[in-house]
């Protein structure tokens, strides 16, 4: 039952590479201020800095003392003061306090910044501004592929999100670029490309301007990577408003996993204190779970258990020499087991418990009438009382956004009154949460009648460019309708269940929600690679409203060895989510492929709507 | 260092010859380009075979050597302009490499791809508007958010701010650039007024609004919302934000009076449930709730009664009935649940109804530790039996479980029941006596 790679899937590239690279280039930077520092980091680069440095190494490179850049006065005695920091306005905002602060006092000091992964010119406008051009040297630290496990890449850039797909800020576009970039330099080319999305397009041109001005660094090299899929997050947001029921979806749903490590509490170690962990392929437990529906866990780890306690076992009755051999080689392994499935089987219960509190089994029988579309007058009661009964805003929101894109948005009757409901419950202020909604699409209300959409085209063809700017911007919200009943429908995302679908025996991607759903973004993958083109996609890329944004390239290599054909990268802009991954997984176990992530940050339904949320918890 | 001019020269003549559409895909223009790019790679050979610049220049700034220098370069577009160029003698001081970072002779295109790169790129050269905004489309065309914002920062600094709106309203992609540049800088009057040149009353309106958020003195907060009751928001909206005025204005009052109540030591509620937190800007389902737990008898003339507030923001039955229930039984002060749910009619019966269903009431009752005879009581009133005999046995409410079972004549349920009850309890012996009940004619 647990994940097992065909024997002729190909071999996963060296990934820890990109890790030696983003530390010697940190090392390389920390030594350009000679001397002993002290180094202010900021909170969110914390977590990734730690996966590739230890602090030992920041000590021998002369860094004194660490700080979070955080909104408390400054200790540092230093004559030195380093930042390590994420290009963002707040930041410079806080050197700037510092620096002047100093100035003030008639006291001079060496300060850098280093921007990760890359400065933006509205930082050093604002340093300009504060007075501190000149006083502060920058420069970049271009860490932006963080391997998290030895298939997935994260940019960590949950920003990412709302920068691109609500605010339109196309920043991170060079910097997706660059990675790519640079891994084509590691990796070879990629004889062939594929994408989906405005900002995916646009990633692809502009990485391709990139190879083209740098051109010869990786000619003559062998392709690893056969193919790349590019595909922007709001191609399918369903996918990610689903409650993910997948053991390493549901962990992250239920823990948060950050960067690859997870904070187990009290609860889930029995014990007094929390433990962190990492969760990756390393962690044997943790691998041959993963992947599985939640329904399987439980049997899994108690079959574990047993045969961990028959191992334990067999050393009655050995002698003095086996005894010897066995605790020196294998008790230790026994052991780290032991604790390993001891956490997991803790961090089941707690699921559980939680889950039984929320009442998650009439949560899931909601989510899968919204996705095959019945019952939505009782999906839209449920969703009213948990708005009614204050459950979690970012739970009732999730429920609203998905109601809205599988019925291409709420019937204004329906808008009105669960909104009023949910300001009423959550705060007036919440008025900016739903506008932002609706900007990003992921909440909307129905226009009346399909008279409008007609009226719409007919009017944006007619107008000068000029106009249009304005008609489009105020129909944008309409021009985007989500069609996900029709597409659901084209691409057969709800499989036809006769019986029981047998969830320890997969035979779709739709495992990952129970049978009851194929995540739509596996589904496009999975087509487009088996046609290896687009074509006969058509109509599926005009209601995904796509189709002027799907394209295909690459190097076309035909020396690309036949191993590479079988790897594929897949990009997401926008964040992916656990139950993707595990999704893609599968289908690479059925066909022999293996998938490699790239995304700009893990993500799941939470994360998406706090993105969008205006008043932070 | 000539060029300055010349170029300028170059796209006035361009723009003479058709109006200037910015179109990427316009041929005329791209050919411009396409002959432009040509133009600037050849500099490098120029710069390179020019090694004693420094000798063709006078200290005063003229140029020498120029037309030696130009001789065997020049291109089309040089020969049409008669004009000196001007160069800039302090310039040629520097090195060769620092020199032509500091170069303000870069094409549009290689002005936006060394921003791209991160490089130091003056952008003053690009003073006429068909310049800057030649500059900002390329900038376009390349999708580097980062250089589009360099550029917007150039030209919100060197354009009136209505050139700078009107030009944007047409490049959308950069508009919204500048937004949310405007945003994160807070610049929030250039971003009103850039709203309200667009005629974007909502957004307008809404950005006025989210200032709110940072105002932290309940005061100063409520004053501000006032301002905000006159603005163009969509008819809801406007509805809202009067309801946020309101409901703060009350939480001041209601705050100021049980803050001096709970101080005074004297009001037994405020003794016993001592306030975890002030009511101040909670949402106002959670006032309802404080207002049922702390004033819940209270007249409907005072600010805080739990019926004020219903009235004033129109709160449905069903959203009041839940919320005056968790807050009663969380004191267990279950006469007002029993009394929230009992309804007179005109002859004087009373029935018991509940807006939310009593199977929800039930569950609240539960989570809020109700002993059994009450949710007893309330299981009954379900209408469902499957439901009622679910939520029965759910809470162990066997006494319900046992009649219902009898109601049903299912003796085999019953019989499965027994195994759930402890051994020699009261339940044991009820369903002992109804299972050897010679008067129930079992369906099973």
């Amino acid at each position: 039952m647990a994940f097992h790679h065909r024997p002729d899937a190909p071999e996963l590239p060296d990934f820890s590479m990109l890790k030696r690279l983003a530390r010697d280039q940190l090392i390389y930077l920390l030594e350009q201020l000679p001397g002993k520092k002290d180094l202010f980091i900021e909170a969110d680069l914390m977590s990734p800095l730690d996966r590739i440095a230890s602090v030992s190494i920041l000590k021998q490179h002369e860094v004194d003392k660490l700080y979070k850049v955080e909104n408390k006065p400054v200790l540092s005695s230093s004559e030195q003061l380093c930042f390590l920091v994420r290009p963002r306005i707040k930041n410079m905002r806080y050197i700037a306090n510092l620096v002047n602060a100093d100035k003030l006092a008639g006291r001079t000091r060496k300060y850098k910044v280093i921007f990760s992964p890359q400065k933006f010119y509205a930082c050093e406008m604002v340093l300009e501004e504060e007075g501190i051009y000149g006083d502060v040297s920058c420069d970049e630290w271009a860490f932006s592929l963080l391997p998290l496990d030895v298939d997935l890449l994260s940019m960590e850039l949950p920003e990412f999100f709302r920068d691109y797909f609500l605010e339109g800020d196309q920043r991170w576009i060079n910097t997706v670029a660059q990675a790519l970039h640079l891994l084509s330099t590691l990796y070879g080319p990629f004889p062939n490309c594929y994408g989906i999305g405005r900002c995916a397009k646009m990633s692809h041109e502009l990485w391709r301007n990139l190879e083209e001005e740098e051109d010869g660094e990786t000619k003559g090299r062998k392709p690893e990577i056969g193919h790349i899929f590019l595909l922007d997050r709001d191609v399918d947001f369903v996918t990610a408003l689903c409650s993910q029921v997948v053991y390493e979806g549901l962990v992250d749903d239920t823990f948060r996993i950050k960067c690859g490590s997870v904070d187990f509490g009290p609860e889930v170690t029995s014990s007094d204190r929390s433990l962190k962990v990492l969760l990756n392929a390393d962690d044997k437990v943790f691998h041959e779970i993963r992947n599985e529906h939640f329904s399987n866990v439980f049997g899994f780890l108690s079959q574990k258990a047993r045969n961990l306690q028959a191992q334990y076992d067999r050393r009655r009755g050995m002698d003095i020499k086996q005894m010897k051999n066995f605790v020196s080689q294998e008790l230790k392994g026994l052991k780290q087991e032991h604790r390993l499935l001891s956490l997991h089987i803790g961090a089941c219960e707690s699921i559980m418990k939680k889950k039984t509190k929320q009442n998650f089994q009439e949560l899931i029988k909601t989510e899968h009438a919204l996705l095959e579309g019945f019952s939505i007058r009782d999906s839209t009661s449920y969703i009213e009382e948990h708005i009614d009964r204050q459950v979690s805003p970012i739970e009732s929101l999730r429920l609203m956004c998905l109601l809205s894109i599988t019925e291409n948005g709420l019937i204004p009757k329906d808008y009105r009154s669960l909104k009023t409901q949910y300001l009423q419950s959550y705060g007036s202020e919440h008025l900016l949460t739903f506008s932002n909604l609706r900007r990003a699409g992921l909440l909307t209300e129905q226009a009346p009648g399909d008279t409008l959409t007609a009226v719409e085209s007919k009017v944006s063809k007619l107008v000068t460019d000029k106009a249009a700017g304005k008609i489009t911007d105020a129909f944008s919200s309409l021009a985007k309708r989500s069609n996900f009943r029709a597409i659901s429908k084209k691409l057969n995302l709800i499989p036809r269940v006769d019986g029981e679908y047998d969830l320890k025996v997969p035979r779709d991607m739709a495992y990952v929600f129970s049978g009851a759903y194929v995540p739509l973004s596996c589904r496009v993958i999975e087509q487009v690679l088996e046609r290896r083109s687009w074509q006969g996609l058509e109509e599926v890329l005009r209601l995904l409203n796509c189709s002027e944004l799907a394209f295909t390239g690459g190097t076309k290599d035909d020396k690309a060895p036949s191993e590479s054909l079988r790897l594929i990268l897949v990009v997401f802009l926008g964040g992916c989510t656990f139950s993707e991954i595990s999704a893609l997984r599968f289908l690479g176990r059925e066909k022999g492929f293996r998938f490699i992530f790239l995304t700009t940050a893990i993500t799941n339904s939470a994360r998406l709507m706090e993105a969008m949320s205006e008043v932070k918890a | 260092m000539n060029r300055t001019k010349v170029d300028e020269e170059e796209y006035w003549n361009s723009s003479k010859f058709k109006a200037f559409t910015f179109d990427d895909e316009d041929d005329e223009l791209s050919q411009l380009k396409e002959s432009k790019r040509a133009v600037n790679s050849l500099r490098d050979f120029v710069d390179d075979d020019d090694d004693d610049d420094l000798e063709r220049v006078s200290w005063t700034g003229e140029p020498v050597g120029r037309r030696t220098r130009l001789g065997s370069f020049q291109s089309l577009s040089d020969a049409l302009t008669d004009t000196p160029a001007k160069s800039y003698a302090p310039e040629l001081g520097r090195p060769k490499g620092e020199f032509r970072d500091y170069s303000n002779d870069w094409s549009p295109s290689d002005t936006v791809r060394r921003l791209r790169k991160g490089k130091v790129c003056s952008l003053e050269r690009f003073r006429s508007l068909q310049d800057k905004l030649l500059l900002l489309e390329e900038a376009v065309s390349m999708h580097d958010g980062n250089v589009i914002t360099a550029v917007l920062i150039f030209l919100k600094r060197t354009l009136s701010k209505e050139v700078l709106f009107r030009e944007l309203e047409v490049r959308q992609v950069a508009l919204r650039h500048l937004i949310h540049f405007l945003k994160e800088i807070g610049d929030q009057k250039l971003l009103l007024d850039l709203f309200r040149f667009l005629d974007r009353t909502e957004e307008l309106a809404l950005s006025h609004y989210r200032e709110h958020l940072s105002i932290q003195d309940p005061e100063k907060r409520k004053e501000f919302l006032k301002t905000c009751i006159g603005l163009p928001f969509s008819v809801e909206d406007a509805a809202h934000i009067q309801d946020h005025y309101t409901l703060l204005e009350r939480q001041i009052i209601i705050e100021a009076n049980d803050r001096h109540l709970e101080s005074a030591g004297q009001t037994e509620i405020f003794r016993k449930h001592p306030r975890k937190a002030s009511i101040l800007n909670m949402p106002l389902v959670t006032t309802l709730f404080y207002s049922c737990f702390y004033h819940y008898t209270e007249p409907e003339g005072t600010f805080s009664s739990p019926v004020n507030l219903k009235k004033t923001f129109k709160i449905p039955d069903k959203q009041y009935v839940l919320t005056a229930l968790a807050a009663r039984a969380k004191l267990r002060a279950w006469h007002d649940v029993d009394a929230l749910f009992t309804t007179k009619n005109w002859l004087g019966y009373t029935k018991k109804r509940a807006p939310i269903g009593f199977h929800r009431v039930v569950e609240i009752l539960y989570k809020n530790n109700a002993p059994v005879q009450i949710l007893q009581e309330y299981v009954n009133l379900v209408e469902d039996v499957d439901t009622k005999l679910n939520l029965a046995t759910k809470f162990k409410c066997h006494d319900v479980v046992i009649d219902t079972c009898r109601d049903l004549k299912d003796r085999q349920q019953l019989l499965a029941y027994r195994s759930k009850v402890d051994k020699g309890s009261a339940e044991e012996e009820k369903i002992d006596a109804i299972l050897s009940s010679t008067q129930i004619r079992w369906k099973n």
